[in-house]
């Protein structure tokens, strides 16, 4: 509560005391720039952050829950095998359905690489079977144990092989957009800092002269802290409207986009934004609060 | 009200200062005076606690300036009024601003806004109450540090060549200003090399004089 009293008696201010710190100056502009700038990146940041977590997410998700058996024997063989397969996936604890796909659902799936006059029914086309684990999931290793016994021309395919590094990476990309996000954050603070730095030793007549006539230091430094804070939450505030409107405006991938459909931010997701102003301003308020007490310490 | 007890003071290796021993007391008036560089400004800079003395004390109501921290001295700033020779405003601000600025930092405000109005009257300020400083002459602006410093009704005023870049019609002024201030039981040093200055004062008020020669503090003439 008191913390609360203490925030909004610093946002509301003092009109008079506001004017003892000079308005103007480069690094008044800097600071605005800067907090901007890194607002608009920190948009971005998130929003990769946010769309790799997604993607990873949706990727180990899909391909988790499923497998795929690949039954391979001549065409006489072919049914008694399929038969097999269903039976030993019928009794394997972990599988909650399986399903041997049918004629037409095969085509589909070969007729972009060998057009729509395919005769599988005379060619030797492996039949699959789509397996759809249950949240326990089932023991691959003892499935291909069971499958070789009992069928020797089914394999299992869980989509292991080719799902762990997709997820890795997607896992490894979400982890990079928060490390840009705590760099920008740096960077932001000590841009803050050395402008506010800057403009303490320019203002040395301003300290000067407040200073003979009974300013105390805390009213000194708090006079160029909110400065400097409400400059940043001002600068932050129109860096991160463009940088939404930025991603708003990205062009849409559709179903074929695949990675690029998911790289806006999505639903409630839009919200995140609004934190990044009042966390440049919290980071402004820090920044500017230790140059401003270092340097009135050293001008004593 | 302040007490400088054996103080030195110098620069570097050199000591502008020495063994210094002066009590300014509740409505006296004082003149500072010695040639150009013998340590006037250093010794009002000692009393308003701007320096902290190398050797010796200074009590500023009481309270050592060695052992205050800094908003102790700010404090202290509150009830001395500093006149300086090159005034030292904040030129985005106006001079009415300017001269309410130790109200402003203190956290208070005139009982009523005529004492503003009556202030600016009192230094001849009235028409300039919105001009910037650079838009004011040196006297003006003298005269506006003077307005500035009294303005929390110190108990001190200390005015370092607060007649140095003025005519001597404006002098004369600022002088019976001073003057003014002190009859109202306010003390007052003026630091200042016009012997002019000091000559015209006997007329007005019981003053001291005191000089600054070998690095100490002499009584030059008593009851002008």
């Amino acid at each position: 509560m008191n913390l609360l009293s203490n925030m909004l008696r610093f946002l509301s201010g003092d009109a008079q005391a506001d004017r003892v710190v000079p308005p103007t100056g480069f690094t008044a502009r800097l600071t605005v720039f800067a907090s901007a700038a890194m607002a608009f990146l920190a948009v971005f940041a998130l929003a990769l952050s946010l769309a790799t977590g997604r993607l990873a997410d949706r990727w180990g998700d899909a391909l988790a829950k499923s497998a795929t058996i690949r039954i391979s024997a001549p065409l006489d063989q072919m049914d008694a095998q399929l038969l097999a397969v269903t039976e030993i996936l019928a009794t394997t604890p972990g599988v909650k359905e399986a399903r041997p796909l049918g004629e037409e659902e095969q085509r589909a799936l070969l007729e972009p690489w060998f057009g729509p006059d395919l005769p599988l029914d005379r060619l030797p086309i492996p039949r699959l079977v789509e397996v759809i684990e249950n949240d326990e999931g089932f023991d691959a290793d003892g499935l291909r144990a069971r499958l070789a016994g009992e069928a020797p021309g089914a394999i299992l395919d869980d989509h292991a092989r080719w799902r762990e590094p997709l997820v890795k990476a997607a896992t490894r990309l979400r982890s990079l957009g928060f490390v840009a996000i705590v760099l920008i954050t740096t960077l932001a603070g000590v841009v803050i800092t050395l402008a506010a730095s800057a403009a303490l030793s320019a203002n040395e007549q301003v300290i000067r002269v407040l200073r003979l006539i009974g300013a105390r230091d805390s009213y000194i430094a708090h006079a160029f802290v909110r400065r400097y804070t409400l400059r940043a939450l001002g600068g932050s505030a129109v860096g991160t409207v463009l940088g939404a409107l930025a991603l708003f405006l990205l062009p849409s991938a559709g179903s074929e986009g695949g990675f690029l459909t998911g790289l806006g931010l999505q639903g409630w997701q839009w919200l995140w934004p609004l934190l990044i102003p009042p966390f440049a301003a919290l980071v402004a308020f820090l920044a500017t609060r230790q140059a401003a007490l270092t340097t009135l310490q050293e001008k004593r | 009200m302040i007490e400088l007890e054996q103080v030195a003071y110098g620069y570097g290796t050199g000591t502008l200062l020495s063994d210094v021993t002066l009590s300014l007391a509740q409505g006296s008036f004082h003149f500072l005076t010695g040639p150009s560089g013998a340590g006037k400004t250093t010794l009002m800079k000692l009393c308003y606690g701007e320096l902290v003395a190398e050797q010796g004390s200074v009590a500023l109501f009481g309270q050592n300036v060695r052992d205050m921290q800094r908003d102790d001295v700010a404090e202290v700033r509150r009830r001395i009024g500093v006149v300086h020779q090159d005034c030292q405003f904040l030129d985005h601000l106006s001079l009415a601003e300017n001269i309410m600025l130790p109200l402003t930092v203190s956290g208070r405000a005139l009982h009523d806004p005529s004492e503003l109005q009556e202030l600016l009257a009192w230094v001849g300020l009235q028409q300039q109450a919105n001009a910037k400083p650079p838009e004011l002459s040196g006297g003006e602006r003298q005269r506006a540090a003077l307005a500035r410093a009294v303005i929390m009704s110190p108990d001190v005023i200390l005015a370092d060549e607060p007649t140095g870049n003025v005519d001597w019609e404006m002098s004369v002024r600022l002088l019976q200003l001073l003057v003014e201030l002190n009859r109202m039981g306010k003390t007052v040093m003026i630091a200042t090399h016009d012997m002019n200055l000091i000559r015209s004062a006997k007329s007005q008020v019981q003053a001291r004089v005191l000089r600054i020669s070998n690095h100490q503090v002499a009584l030059a003439g008593a009851n002008l």
